[in-house]
Order: structure tokens, then C-alpha cells, then sequence
């Protein structure tokens, strides 16, 4: 008889599937569709970020298209003006939004809740008028952006672009990924959770909250903004307009969609904010909008911890049968 | 039988802190229900006020109050003072009071019932503009027990009214329990850790322990009979 | 100094516009304990019913009154389906609700009436006030309506029942159970309420910036910005505040060389996040002190 509240997990097994076939499926298809799952990937990153910081530590952001637009213009100006390698881009890219997250969270430590939210809120709306304004534009390119070049496989693989910008994603995910993994089952894991519980008890017991909330905004920049590198050299190209408040909303949903504190369920986010706006556009083309909507809605209202929830709810209900006691519900206050 | 509980269980998400309990109260009654910290007490008013999931039956005035809403069991006449007092501490004491009435409709009455507790109430009626949460202790306990007499309820549930109040206050309030109670007829289901003065206000008493009913009798009988008093209230 | 009195006019003149979204924004946030990042769509979706209703050749007033109903019907509604189910959902979900309602509402409107700009008459005409060219009879209609919204909610709040009941409910949702209030419907009424303040907005609104679906997403952040800078519990604080904004807003857009046009909305973030810095509660709010 299983414990309550016990439930095994899936396993190295399923995860090794999956990796398989994410290795075989660029080999497979057509380049445009290998272009659309490598921005998948590239959401996900993103949506990874996110939710390093509102999963795990329980800040809200809705500015994370700030991030985004930092590590993107970042690649787009060294690999235009300054004929860096597109992989070097990554490193500088995280490390300058480390720097902005954690500089950002220094002073939005006071505020809490709905005042962050609303704080990250105007930086993701002014950050596009930031970037084409007048004294940066030397930089940003104004208004008409960054044109760059897709890089080229190293010689001698079988890949073309596409393919190789593929695995290349594919790699930077998994090392994330692994990354993610260890930072939230660490130390600072747990101090991350803590001060997401109780923030005061986690202060009395020596946790430096204030250290840490930074940290955390710090890091959750750094994923969000590689993944913003990654984006410019997929698309080729950065606009002050591609980085609006809407990406940050695009973000959030892709954050509850695959469940809040869930790294696996980032992929899970990634592919529903790809996807499903075409979709809603092909059910609809006038209420693309409107479907979409719909579809949160149907989302949020059956699948409160997102996709990771639903999966752990199937799960535990295929391996242990429970028996509910007749009680009624009282309205708990 | 104007309360009547039958095998009452009841639950915080899991934990299970009734396990069935039985117990009955006349129109006009004053009942007590004593126990240690934790005996499950406040627990009882909360499961009949349906702010907790419960099982079992609960009738009032032979309805079932299962599955209602705490507001519903509200306006069935059911005024229930709940540890903390429930003051609204940011509108004026004059506020809370009409809070207390905000589902009447007779306006005159309202007003005159004002009154009354404001001539119980003296202190009240100096304080009657100020905020609610700057009052002391035992005013703020006079102003909780007005709200829930503005209800004009059938059944008063009191959680503790003793609590933080000077010896002189409590002895005072329970008189005027007393003289509410024969002047309006309203039952009182009182939780109480001061055991002596409640035994002499109630007419019945229960004694919980760890979710159980243990002892049940008039309250005459538990003050006099010594064997009892001795092994469960230690005095 | 010419300069000066022009540009603080002016301010006053927009401010006007953000002090009335501001009073819906802290409306709601009074009801709802959130803010309800869809208010705008809601507001720009009222004004197009009443422009509808113009177009059908109801006379203005009449369509100004049914827009308003029905934008109370529908914020009532709209609680009471969308969100009631989600009463005990984390908070995050909360925010993608409030993001499908935004798109749901948005592409509604797109659909219906078309993304072309449309122009909406002012009940008070838009001829210069009293001759000078600061501030027109528009601005000052609308600065006065808004002013006489701010005092019907006080009335409605200090004096009368329902209002009581809403403010209890609102404060202490528990203890106003324990006297017999309805909390889930006191807060229906909340939606309600600032629905119908949002859609008196958006009409104000319009005669200016001309109605199309996108018209209120810059001018809710200001609206968002005039709550904060007033507080956010004090109705009176954020039209304050929404004047506050305006005013700030063209004197800088005015005196600071580098700001110009490009940054105004970069204003609204500064002065957001700085008053949350230094004064969370606003200028006239009261500081909210969370329980340990």
C-alpha cells in the first residue's frame, strides 16, 4: 500500500525517450518545422527563467521580455558590429543580464506581489521605446533593428543551418536544464523555497533574503536572456517591436500552462505558445484572439498546476486507489 | 430542540479534530462547552458555522445546516463571536454595529436596537465615531458581543469572551450575558476556559477532550459533584 | 513662465484622462485585492457599445447611460462566471485569466467593429475653454465629471448600506460572513462598479485619442502609475495621482532635453517604481501591514 503523499516518478526512462526522439525528429522533418522546434526550445529556455524566478522563489515578473530583448540585442550588436562568433555571444549575452537581473532585483526586493508585477510591467512596456530611442540608437539600430546572419554547421557534419542550429539549441537546453535542476535541489534551492513560504521565518533562520532574492533575479535574467541570444540568431533579426510587453504575457502563460515550479513542464510552455496562437488563427481568423483566450481559459480552469500537475494527478491516480469519505465541504475561510 | 448535533466529525484538510460528537440545545438555553487547549472547542462552533468540512448532522430549528454557506447559517439567526472578535477594526464602532444588522430590513427597529446596546454599552456610545481597532481589549469584546446581538439571533456562539479581560470585566460581561439572555430569550452556546464563573452562568455543560465528548450534565451537577470535578476540571 | 502655465494645463488636461482610469483601477483593486489587467479592453469594449448605440441614432446621453449598465451587467457577469470558479486557484492564474479576458475582449471588438479608428462626439464639445487655448471644454467636462464620479463613490461608500456591506466585505471577507454578508456577490458589485468607471472613462477617453480596439493599453499604465503615485486605498489619492502623472508626464516630456516624445512612457515606469520605492502606500494611501 503506497504512503499518502508518496508517488514515484516517471523515471530516467521516459526522460531518455523523449531525448532519443528529440535527437531523431531534426533528421525527419522539414527545415521549417526543425526552425519551429528549435524556438520551442528557445521559449522554453525562456519560460525556464521565468520560472526560476515566480515557480521557485515566488516573485512575479511581467518583464521578462526586458530580458529577453537584452540577451537578443546583445548577440545581434557583438556578431553585427564586432564579427564575434555566434556561440560566444551566449556567455556575454547571460552574463549581462545577470548583471541588469540582479541590479533590477536589488531595488524591487522591497516590493511585493502585485507592486513587482506591476513594477516589471512598465519596464516590459518601456522597454521598446527605450531601444528606439535617439541616444541608443548608434547601437540598437532604431527602429529598423539588427539584420544578422544564420551561422553555418561546422564543416564536414551532414547538417545544413537549420539542423545544426538545432542541436546546437538542443545542447544549450539540456545544459540549462541540468543546471536548473541541481541549482533548485541545492542549498540554494531550498533557501529559494524557503523564502518563497515564509519570508520572514526564512530571514530568522539566517537566510540573507535580500541576497538571495537578488541572486534570483539575477539568474532568472541570465537564463531568459541566453535564451533572447539564441532567438536573434534563429530569427536573424532584432526589432525594438519584437520585444513587447506581449512577449512577457506570452512568457507567463507558457509559465501556468506547463506548471509553475516545474522544469520539465517548460518545454510543455514553450510548445503551447508556439502552437497554439496558429491554431487559434486557423480556427478563426478574425477571433484568433478570442479562441485563444478560450483556450487559457479551459487551461486554467482544468488544469490548475498546469500540464506538470495534470501529469502528476494522472499519474498518481493510475498508480494508487484512493477512497474518499463521505464529508461535505465546508467553505474554508 | 433549537440545535440539535448528531456524530458531528470534523476536518482541517486532512486532520481529523471532531470525531463525533453529540449534543442538543433548548430554545432559550444557556449551554457551556469547557475543555483543555486543543480539545477541539473553537473547532465545534466553527464546524456548526460552516466554516470548516464537517460530516454528520447538525439541525437548527430542525433544518440541516450541512453543506450551507457561513453566511446562509448567518441569516438563519445564528450570531457566532469568534476568537479574535471579528471587529471590523478599520470602520467606526458605530459601523460595526450597523454591521451587525446589515441583513435586516426593519430600519426603526435597527436604529432602537442601536440604542440598546449602546445603554449596555456605555463606553460604546463615547466611543461610538472612533476607529474600532484603536479600542481596549474589553471594550472591543462589549463591541463584539453588540454586533451579534444586532443580528437579533436565536442562537448566540461565543468563543472565549473571557479571554484578555481583567477579572472585574468578565464578571461584568457574563452579567450582562445573563440579563440579555432572560431579556431576550436568545440561547447561548458559550466556549469557555474560566470554568467557574461559566458554570454558574450556564444551565448545561460539556467537556470536551481531544475531540470527544467525555462529560455531559446540568452544570449544578459537575460544580458539586467533586469526583467529577476533581478528575476532569483538576479542581 | 508662459511655457510653464501652458504645459501645466495641458498635464491637467490629460491627467484628467488618467485620474479616471485611475479611479477605476483602484475601484477594482478596493473590490478585488488585484488588479485587473484587462479593465481597459473592458473599457474600450463599453465605449464601443455606446458608440453602436450612437450609430443606431440613440441621443447621447441615453447611449452614455446604457454603455454604462451594460458594462456593469457585464463586469458583474463576468466575476461571477470567470472568476468565481477560480476563487481558490493560485494567483498566477488569476493573471492568466485576467490576459484571456484581454485577448478574448480584444479580438471581440476587432471583430465586431474593425480595427479602423473611429470618432466619438464629446457631450461637451471640444471649442476652447473660456477662450484661451490651454485647456478645451472637452478636458474640462471630463476633469469635472470625474470629479463628480469621485463624489457619488464617497457618498455610496460612507453612506449607504450596500456601500457599508462592500467595504466590510472587501477588508474582513471573514468576519463579514459571520454578520450575513454575501461576500462573493459584494465583490460581483465591486466588478461591476468599476466596470461601469471604466466605461465613463473610455467615453471621456475616446473624443481624444479616437476609438479603436487598442486604444486604452498605454493610457492604462498611466492609469496603473496615477493609483500608485495616490495609493492605492484612497479613491481620492489616485485622481490626485492621475493628475499627478499627467502633469509630471508633459513637464517633462517639456523641460528635460532628452525625453522628448520617445520616453513619455518610460515616465510612468520611473514614477511606478519609484514611489513603490520610497512611499508603497502612495501619497495618500494607507500603508497595508501584512501579518507575520
Amino acid at each position: 500500500m503506497m504512503t499518502p503523499g508518496a508517488r514515484p516518478a516517471p523515471g530516467p526512462l521516459a526522460l531518455g525517450a523523449v531525448l532519443v526522439v528529440a535527437l531523431v525528429l531534426p533528421l525527419l522533418l522539414k527545415n521549417f518545422v526543425v526552425f519551429q522546434l528549435t524556438l520551442v526550445m528557445i521559449y522554453s529556455i525562456a519560460i525556464l527563467g521565468l520560472n526560476l524566478l515566480t515557480g521557485f522563489n515566488g516573485q512575479f515578473s511581467l518583464g521578462h521580455s526586458a530580458f529577453y530583448a537584452i540577451g537578443a540585442y546583445t548577440a545581434a550588436i557583438l556578431m553585427d558590429r564586432w564579427d564575434v562568433a555566434y556561440y560566444w555571444t551566449l556567455p556575454v549575452a547571460g552574463l549581462a543580464c545577470f548583471g541588469f537581473g540582479f541590479l533590477f532585483g536589488l531595488p524591487a526586493l522591497r516590493l511585493e506581489g502585485i507592486y513587482l508585477a506591476l513594477a516589471t510591467f512598465a519596464l516590459a512596456l518601456a522597454t521598446p521605446q527605450i531601444l528606439k530611442s535617439s541616444p541608443l540608437e548608434p547601437f540598437t539600430g532604431g527602429v529598423q533593428g539588427i539584420v544578422i546572419l544564420k551561422p553555418d554547421p561546422p564543416p564536414g557534419l551532414p547538417l545544413n543551418a537549420d539542423q545544426w542550429l538545432y542541436y546546437f539549441t538542443l545542447a544549450v537546453l539540456l545544459v540549462l536544464f541540468a543546471g536548473a535542476r541541481n541549482l533548485v535541489r541545492g542549498r540554494t534551492g531550498r533557501a529559494m523555497l524557503a523564502i518563497r513560504e515564509h519570508p520572514v521565518a526564512a530571514r530568522l533562520m539566517g537566510i540573507n533574503t535580500a541576497l538571495y532574492k537578488s541572486l534570483t533575479f539575477g539568474v532568472s535574467a541570465l537564463y531568459t536572456g541566453i535564451a533572447g541570444a539564441l532567438g536573434a540568431i534563429a530569427v536573424q533579426f532584432v526589432a525594438p517591436d519584437s520585444f513587447t510587453f506581449l512577449l512577457s504575457v506570452s512568457l507567463l502563460v507558457g509559465l501556468v500552462v506547463g506548471g509553475v515550479g516545474s522544469i520539465a513542464g517548460s518545454v510543455v510552455g514553450g510548445l503551447f505558445i508556439l502552437f497554439v496562437p496558429n491554431i487559434a488563427e486557423q480556427v478563426s481568423k478574425g477571433l484568433a484572439g478570442a479562441v485563444y483566450g478560450l483556450i487559457l481559459l479551459l487551461v486554467i480552469y482544468l488544469m490548475p498546476s498546469g500540464a506538470a500537475g495534470f501529469a502528476r494527478l494522472l499519474w498518481s491516480r493510475v498508480v494508487r486507489r484512493t477512497h474518499a469519505p463521505t464529508v461535505t465541504e465546508g467553505r474554508i475561510p | 430542540m433549537l440545535l440539535a448535533v448528531r456524530d458531528l466529525r470534523a476536518f482541517y484538510g486532512e486532520t481529523q479534530a471532531l470525531h463525533g460528537i453529540d449534543f442538543g440545545l433548548d430554545a432559550g438555553a444557556i449551554t457551556v462547552l469547557l475543555g483543555a487547549n486543543g480539545a477541539g472547542k473553537t473547532t465545534t462552533l466553527r464546524a456548526l458555522c460552516g466554516m470548516i468540512r464537517i460530516a454528520g448532522e447538525v439541525e437548527f430549528e430542525g433544518r440541516s445546516l450541512r453543506g450551507l454557506a457561513t453566511e446562509d447559517i448567518v441569516r438563519l439567526g445564528i450570531a457566532h463571536v469568534p476568537e479574535g472578535r471579528g471587529t471590523f477594526t478599520d470602520l467606526m464602532v458605530d459601523e460595526n454595529l450597523r454591521l451587525g444588522a446589515i441583513t435586516r430590513r426593519d430600519g426603526p427597529d435597527i436604529a432602537s436596537d442601536i440604542d440598546r446596546v449602546y445603554d449596555m454599552f456605555p463606553q460604546l456610545y463615547e466611543r461610538r465615531l472612533q476607529q474600532a481597532g484603536t479600542l481596549s481589549g474589553g471594550e472591543q469584546q462589549m463591541l463584539a458581543v453588540g454586533r451579534a446581538l444586532m443580528l437579533r439571533p436565536k442562537l448566540l456562539l461565543l468563543d472565549e469572551p473571557s479571554f484578555g479581560l481583567a477579572p472585574m470585566l468578565v464578571e461584568e460581561l457574563f452579567e450582562t450575558l445573563r440579563r440579555i439572555n432572560q431579556e431576550t430569550g436568545v440561547a447561548i452556546l458559550l466556549v469557555e476556559q474560566n470554568v467557574t464563573l461559566a458554570l454558574d452562568l450556564a444551565q448545561h455543560a460539556y467537556l470536551l477532550e481531544t475531540g470527544r465528548i467525555v462529560v455531559a450534565a446540568p452544570s449544578r451537577k459537575i460544580r458539586d459533584d467533586e469526583t467529577v470535578r476533581r478528575s476532569y476540571l483538576g479542581y | 513662465m508662459e511655457l510653464l502655465l501652458h504645459q501645466i494645463l495641458a498635464g491637467l488636461a490629460t491627467g484628467g484622462i488618467y485620474a479616471c482610469m485611475a479611479l477605476a483601477v483602484v475601484m477594482i483593486y478596493q473590490a478585488i485585492g488585484n488588479f485587473n489587467f484587462a479593465q481597459g479592453e473592458m473599457a474600450t469594449f463599453s465605449t464601443f457599445i455606446a458608440w453602436q448605440l450612437l450609430q443606431w441614432g440613440v441621443p447621447f446621453w441615453l447611449a452614455f447611460l446604457g454603455a454604462a449598465v451594460a458594462a456593469f451587467l457585464g463586469g458583474i457577469a463576468i466575476e461571477r462566471v470567470l472568476f468565481k470558479p477560480l476563487h481558490r486557484a493560485p494567483p498566477l492564474s488569476h493573471l492568466v485569466a485576467f490576459i484571456a479576458l484581454f485577448a478574448i475582449l480584444n479580438s471581440l471588438a476587432g471583430f465586431i467593429w474593425d480595427f479602423n479608428l473611429k470618432t466619438f462626439p464629446s457631450p461637451f464639445g471640444s471649442r476652447p475653454l473660456l477662450g484661451s487655448g490651454l485647456i478645451s471644454t472637452h478636458d474640462a467636462g471630463m476633469i469635472g465629471l470625474t470629479v463628480l464620479l469621485l463624489a457619488l463613490l464617497y457618498a455610496f461608500f460612507r453612506y449607504t448600506r450596500v456601500g457599508l456591506a462592500m467595504r466590510a466585505a472587501a477588508a474582513h471577507p471573514v468576519s463579514a460572513r459571520l454578520v450575513g454578508i454575501r461576500v462573493g456577490w459584494m465583490m460581483a458589485l465591486g466588478w461591476g462598479m468599476a466596470a461601469a468607471i471604466g466605461a465613463v472613462a473610455g467615453m471621456m477617453i475616446a473624443p481624444v485619442v479616437f476609438l479603436e480596439p487598442n486604444m486604452m493599453l498605454g493610457i492604462l499604465l498611466y492609469g496603473f502609475a496615477g493609483a500608485v503615485v495616490g495609493g492605492l486605498t484612497s479613491p481620492g489619492g489616485a485622481v490626485a495621482g492621475g493628475f499627478a502623472v499627467g502633469v509630471i508626464e508633459n513637464l517633462a516630456g517639456t523641460f528635460i532635453p532628452f525625453i522628448g516624445r520617445e520616453l513619455k512612457l518610460t515616465i510612468a515606469l520611473v514614477l511606478i517604481v519609484g514611489v513603490l520605492m520610497v512611499r508603497p502606500s502612495g501619497l495618500f494611501g494607507r500603508p497595508v501591514v501584512s501579518r507575520v
